[in-house]
């Protein structure tokens, strides 16, 4: 009995490696200490009446915010380790095996779960206030959407401590992630990580188009639409065509694994390049998808800051909508060696260039959005202001990467690994952080103090560049992706040596920014925000900081795209808007299926990445049986009294 | 707000990115580490640079005007008291503009479109090198996780090392017996994928005698990094003295050989004087089905890769590295 007891344990949980054993011994350490202040402090009803139960949109953004810095950082301490590794040639830090499975939850994690949720999270803050609207289209949806993405990544994570991480790639090639290759649960982790989160990912995708199509404020035509709106909205498009051949694609290599299947294993008529050109039809939208909600804050920061008014309006959205439509265009450039032929290679080249000319415009319209403007240089814009040659250099290498033949010589080498890194942090992350730190005054009601952040900032950039410059250098070099080690002849040693330097200098940068966070909640009371501490454009900054929970007390209009600034010339001309009469807000109650029904998900998931039919039956059943609940609960709403909105009202403008 | 004057920080920031960019571009010199993809050793790598050339300078006419304009306007309209540039808070459209900075990208792109599409028709990996001496064939399989190299016309194969005559157009036919991986000789060409089920062909030549760099480029498990091999590049004499002497001093690669090379693991460098007939083409239609032909002729607008179309059985277990 005890002997069948160890012998499980030792399949179960991850054993044989010190840094597993302290991630474990970390992992529940934190765990009691949450659950112990929790009870200390009788948390525990507020933390299921606020956050778990909710479905306000601006706490549900919140926490995919706060999910997705923690994966930032897990997925940060993965390539700290990984350049640790290649700091030296020949380095025995983590053997091959262990270095494989890191570079591949690094991937998965910075994509999936910090660089999607990051974007879920501006998506919720922000769109709604931007609109005028009073929540999104399907707020129940929105909560278990965020549920579903929580989990999914909580799923995935586990997979480090119990029965062993993936480690075949990001993308996990067959027949590399096949039974035959990968016969442990690692990849199984992967499948269902993934696919439950991207059920959410999806649905908010529809939640968020569905959202900008119908709840705009009165006067809002589509050519009045906030630019980040706009850049969200083109994102859900993409969202929507890319994310099923996602699932479809991951539902294939499960029903391989799991039933049998040749689906793209070659044996019995399958193709594993059947699996690449799919996973590539969704991996190259996907990249724009994360990265054009960057544009959208990019160009709210720059009209703000620059005191003026976005240039080539009409230009940035037809732009994007470019953009998200060529986006399906690409694919094949990520193997243009796999032989494909000329006329082939020819198209995919010529599609893959063309997307830097509506990106080109892009970049012009911010320069002379600036050009006759008057900049400030808080973080928010310094962040923009970063982004800019990081972008064009990243860019640059993109349409480089993109020349077929020449793409021969730079495919799979480190000169790759530069270019993507180099357009997804200083796109994607640099975006990111700009608009945490542009709206976080409206997301939590104290301003950030910018000494520490400004370190941060220099940090980061300077990091930036001492990591990944190196990294074009050796890649023409030779020194080819996902090698975990290499020898003294090669001549490669300094540069990953200065560019291990560099990753660590982006490590500083990120405690920066912990400590910035840290500080900034710790003097929040003096820091206190006025619902414009920026001298902001757009509807969002209208109402007082954070926003109450109904957002806007009377229903704003959207008349022109800078409402808000409108508004305020306005005012300072003497005309105010005639005095509207409250009226009682009808709003979504919380409920808590979303959550459950997540975690019935997680069971499912939990007993199919372990092959254990009666647990995924019984998770499936719970969602089953979740789903039929929400279908007969017809109390799912309310009225705010009018009382209470001016009770609100007085209070959060009273102390501003 | 900043009425201190100058900070450290201020004078710090620049000098230390200063160094840093210029620490980069000296280091590499200065550790003797080689740009082998600028340092071609071969027409087909020699053609590649010449494409990375002119596509970084098409580039870079565009972004280095647009990386100087953007500094010199985050200067001129900084927030400054003192600042007497213009300040024209609604100028937010100007049509001119507008179709000069779509125009200007879409002349570069289409410049560099037509300058790629001509490219990838002239180095299409299988189309044979002009040349006046006839061309040498090796057949390359990827294995779990080494590389065998088999001559056909010698009748000895190789591992982890290959040994090529210089001036004289090569002709490799590659498939894997392992997943996906990518042969790449960044001095003589570009890579191409090696794939189980597949023979693809990838013409190169080295005009210089010498020792090259290769390696396998596509992740394939664990130890996917040792893939690599020299491969050394000799006079036709030399090529020959090679062969016979591989052809007198090593043993013979039987089929148990064969089938012990596939097992996952890595290998040293290894010679042998003959190998089974047709093991190339056994490796490419291993997992062909009744009335499914294999690849074999992938990508190709020269001849056959040799591999026979025919629908041969396969008699392999299909989950042979399920062990």
């Amino acid at each position: 009995m005890l002997e069948g007891l160890k012998e499980f344990a030792s399949e179960f949980f991850v054993t044989g490696d010190p840094l597993i054993y302290g991630a474990m011994v970390a992992i529940g350490i934190t765990t009691i200490a949450i659950v112990a202040v929790l009870t200390y402090f009788k948390k525990w009803g507020w933390l299921w009446r606020n956050w778990l139960t909710t479905v306000d949109h601006k706490k549900i953004g919140i926490m995919y915010i706060i999910a997705s810095i923690i994966m930032l950082f897990r997925g940060g301490v993965d390539a700290l380790m990984m350049r640790l590794q290649l700091a030296m040639p020949n380095m025995d830090f983590l053997h091959p095996e262990h270095y494989n499975q890191v570079f591949t939850t690094h991937g998965t994690i910075m994509i999936l779960f910090m660089a999607m949720p990051f974007m879920f999270g501006l998506f919720n803050v922000i769109v709604p206030l931007q609109i005028g609207a009073r929540d999104v289209a399907f707020p129940f949806l929105n909560a278990l959407s965020f549920w579903l993405f929580f989990l999914g990544a909580m799923l995935f994570n586990l997979s480090f401590v119990i029965g062993g991480s993936p480690d075949a790639g990001w993308l996990s090639y067959p027949p590399l992630s096949e039974l035959s290759h990968s016969p442990g649960v690692g990849q199984n982790f992967y499948i269902w990580g993934i696919q439950i989160s991207g059920i959410g990912s999806l649905a908010t995708g529809i939640n968020f188009m569905v959202t900008i199509i119908k709840m705009r404020a009165p006067g809002m035509r589509w050519m009045k639409l906030p630019m980040f709106t706009w850049s969200v909205f083109s994102t859900c498009i993409i969202i929507l065509f890319a994310f099923p051949i996602l699932t479809v694609t991951l539902a294939l290599l499960f029903l391989d694994r799991f039933a049998g299947a040749h689906f793209f294993t070659l044996d019995l008529g399958g193709n594993p390049m059947m699996y690449i050109n799919l996973i590539w039809m969704w991996g190259h939208p996907e990249v724009y998808i994360v990265v054009l909600p960057a544009f959208g804050v990019f160009s709210e920061i720059v009209s703000t800051f620059s005191r003026k008014k976005l240039f080539g309006y009409k230009s940035m959205v037809f732009a994007m909508l470019i953009i998200s439509f060529l986006s399906f265009f690409t694919w094949a450039h990520h193997f243009f060696t796999m032989g494909s032929g000329a006329d082939v290679n020819a198209f995919f080249a010529v599609t893959t260039m063309l997307i830097a000319i509506p990106t080109g415009v892009k970049i012009f319209n911010w320069l002379f959005t600036m050009y006759r403007g008057r900049i400030r240089m808080a973080t928010p814009m310094m962040w923009t202001l970063a982004f800019i040659p990081c972008f064009i250099v990243g860019g640059m290498t993109g349409v480089l990467l993109s020349v077929a033949p020449a793409d021969f010589q730079f495919h799979n080498s480190y000169f790759l690994i530069a270019h993507f890194h180099q357009v997804l942090i200083g796109g994607v992350v640099f975006g990111y952080f700009a608009g945490l730190y542009y709206w976080w005054p409206k997301m939590f009601g104290f301003q950030l103090e910018e000494k520490l952040g400004k370190w941060a900032f220099w940090t980061w950039n300077i990091g930036f560049y001492v990591c990944f410059m190196p990294q074009y250098a050796v890649g023409l070099m030779g020194m080819t992706r996902r090698l975990s080690t290499y020898g003294w002849d090669t001549g490669w040693w300094e540069l990953n040596f200065v560019s291990t330097i560099g990753a660590f200098l982006m490590g500083v940068g990120f405690l920066f920014q912990v400590a910035q966070i840290a500080d900034g909640i710790r003097k929040y009371k003096s820091l206190k925000a006025s619902g414009d501490p920026w001298d902001a454009r757009t509807l969002e900054w209208s109402i007082p900081s954070p926003a109450p929970e109904y957002n806007f007390a009377v229903t704003p209009r959207g008349d022109d795209i800078d409402e808000w600034w409108e508004e305020k010339e306005r005012r300072a001309k003497g005309i105010y808007p005639p005095e509207q009469k409250l009226e009682p807000i009808h709003m979504p109650k919380n409920s808590g299926i979303p959550f459950v029904m997540s975690v019935f998900w997680f069971i499912a998931g939990f007993g199919f990445v372990f092959g254990w039919l009666w647990m995924a039956i019984l998770g499936l059943a719970g969602v089953g049986i979740c789903m039929i609940a929400r279908s007969f609960s017809y109390d799912t709403d309310y009225y705010i009294p009018v009382d209470e909105i001016k009770r609100t009202e007085a209070s959060l403008r009273g102390s501003v | 707000m900043n009425k201190k004057p100058r900070s450290l920080a201020r004078i710090i920031i620049p000098v230390v990115l200063t160094l840093v960019t210029i620490a980069l571009i000296v280091w590499p010199m200065l550790a003797g580490g080689q740009y082998v993809v600028l340092d071609p050793k071969g027409p087909i790598g020699a053609s590649q640079r010449d494409l990375i050339v002119i596509s970084t300078i098409l580039c870079a006419v565009i972004i280095v005007p647009v990386l100087i304009l953007s500094a010199v306007i985050v200067w001129r309209y900084r927030d400054k008291p003192d600042n007497k540039a213009a300040y024209e808070p609604n100028w937010s459209h100007s049509t001119k503009a507008e179709v000069i900075w779509w125009t200007v990208p879409i002349i570069i792109i289409g410049i560099l479109a037509i300058v790629t599409v001509r490219y990838t028709y002239d180095l299409e990996p299988s189309k044979p090198l002009a040349s006046e001496k006839a061309p040498v064939t090796i057949q390359v399989s990827s294995l779990d996780w080494k590389w065998l190299f088999m001559y056909p016309e010698q009748g000895i194969a190789t591992v982890n090392t290959l040994n090529i005559p210089a001036d004289r157009p090569v002709k490799f036919e590659l498939t894997a017996d392992s997943p996906m991986n990518s042969f790449w000789i960044p001095q003589l060409g570009g890579q191409i994928y090696t794939m189980s089920g597949m023979a693809m062909t990838l013409y190169l030549q080295a005009d210089h005698e010498g020792q090259y760099w290769g390696s396998g480029a596509n992740f394939t498990g664990e130890h996917f990094g040792k893939m690599r091999f020299d491969v050394n590049a000799t006079s036709d004499e030399e090529f020959e003295n090679w062969v016979r002497e591989v052809k007198q001093n090593s043993q013979e690669l039987t089929q148990e050989g064969y089938d012990a090379l596939t097992q996952p693991g890595t290998s040293n460098v290894a010679y042998y004087s003959a190998f089974p007939e047709g093991l190339f083409q056994n490796i490419v239609t291993k997992y062909v089905v009744d009335g499914n032909g294999a690849h074999s002729k992938h990508g190709s607008s020269s001849e056959a890769a040799g591999a026979n179309q025919a629908t041969q059985e396969s008699n392999q277990d299909e989950d042979k590295s399920a062990n």
